[in-house]
């Protein structure tokens, strides 16, 4: 157990997440270029459409579900939209990890309070906030 | 102007933006929402969906460097990150309800007091006295530094808190990393070295940010057309502004940024009062 706990200790959980971080940060930046290269050869000679006018985004880039379907055809705007994904699940994902490392070091009150702070996240993810 | 134009524009102002965001502690959504509003007119909305990814690009990418030198607190980023994240909920849940032109004059005032948070005095203390909470909570820590091993305990926690809850519903409302106020909370209430409260503040942006830009996203506020220029843009300044900061001293850097952004604060200000978004 000793053992375990000089392997995983505080500062290797920090180094893990900072390599989270980098990884889901490249990702997304990579999957971001794949899908603006995409998206520019379809439409880079179009007009730009008319952001002065908010009308906000439809089903195909705003749910799971929509993404990943028109991630399935190669759909240039899906492809943009998974990277967003990465991106925002990075941080999330950090928190996991926070988790582990104070589970690891049995520090209950931090795995508490870990524990709210993903709650709240996913309150807002599957609370049925969108109005 | 054709699409092609449009994007390689944003691209180069999203540069700019994670360059200055980096050597200066203010945000990549600092810059990127003025440049989206003011220049290419953007809908305020579409512009505050950009600068949360904006926002989260620079935290994730500036932390992890940062967790590895030690310095950044993490029992006490993610005490906070209590507040911050139910502050980001809450502030985009009122974002539905707060007309635009509001939301453009509040930003313009958020960024005002940023520029004269980032240019004040720092604490470099170490306070020695901790406050109870701060024990009953284990927040009390160390860094290193060049001189050695430096341990420092909290004051004020209560306080800091209250001030990261604002933190959180501006940071969900405006969209910004409201970096400015969480130093504010740290660096003031709680009197932690100037250092770990910058660190840490980086470090606690991005999951701000996140939590509110799940809603954000599922209101429609993410375009793909501007996500991606903005996404690659403010990545690639913030990674070439934590290279140049080892070599040049952004000091007087900080002052012109610091001028520059509350110029563009007063036009925000400007078009909120007289209802131009």
């Amino acid at each position: 157990m000793k053992f375990i706990k000089t392997l995983t200790g505080d500062r290797d959980i920090a180094l893990l997440v900072g390599q989270v971080l980098r990884t889901g940060v490249i990702t997304a930046s990579i999957i971001a270029f794949v899908g603006g290269i995409l998206y520019l050869a379809a439409h880079g000679a179009d007009s730009v459409p008319d952001y002065s006018n908010f009308t906000g985004e439809g089903q195909e880039f705003t749910t799971f579900t929509g993404i990943f379907a028109g991630l399935a055809t190669f759909k240039p705007s899906a492809v943009i939209q998974f990277g967003a994904l990465i991106l925002l699940a990075t941080p999330i994902l950090r928190v996991f990890f926070s988790l582990i490392g104070f589970v690891i070091e049995k520090d209950r009150m931090y795995i508490f309070i870990t524990l709210i702070v993903l709650c709240i996240i996913f309150f807002s993810m599957f609370g049925g906030l969108k109005i | 102007m054709n699409v092609l134009i449009f994007s390689l524009i944003l691209l180069a102002g999203a540069y700019v933006a994670g360059l200055l965001g980096a050597m200066t502690g203010l945000g990549g959504g600092v810059v990127v929402i003025p440049l989206l509003t003011l220049v290419f007119h953007v809908d305020i909305r579409y512009a505050i969906g950009a600068a949360l990814l904006a926002s989260i690009g620079n935290s994730s990418g500036a932390a992890s460097a940062y967790i590895k030198e030690g310095i950044t607190n993490v029992r006490l980023g993610m005490f906070l990150e209590i507040a911050t994240t139910a502050g980001a909920v809450g502030g985009a849940l009122i974002a539905v309800f707060t007309p635009t032109n509001t939301i453009a004059i509040l930003f313009g005032v958020v960024l005002i007091f940023s520029a004269l948070m980032t240019i004040r005095k720092k604490n470099e203390q170490a306070e020695q006295e901790g406050s109870r909470l701060s024990y009953v909570l284990k927040l009390n820590s160390s860094y290193p530094t060049k001189e050695g091993i430096v341990h420092y305990k909290l004051k004020n926690v209560g306080g800091g808190f209250s001030i990261m809850l604002l933190a959180g519903v501006l940071s969900g409302l405006l969209g910004i990393g409201s970096g400015a106020l969480k130093v504010l909370a740290m660096d003031g209430a709680m009197r932690i070295p100037f250092k770990v409260s910058t660190t840490t503040s980086n470090f606690m942006i991005g999951v701000t940010a996140a939590a509110s830009a799940v809603v954000y996203l599922q209101r429609g506020y993410i375009d793909p057309g501007i996500a991606f220029p903005v996404v690659l843009g403010v990545l690639g300044g913030a990674f070439t502004g934590a290279r140049l900061l080892t070599v040049l001293n952004p000091k007087t850097l900080r002052y012109i940024f610091c001028a520059a952004i509350s110029f563009v604060a007063m036009e925000m200000i400007y078009n909120g009062l007289h209802h131009q978004f």
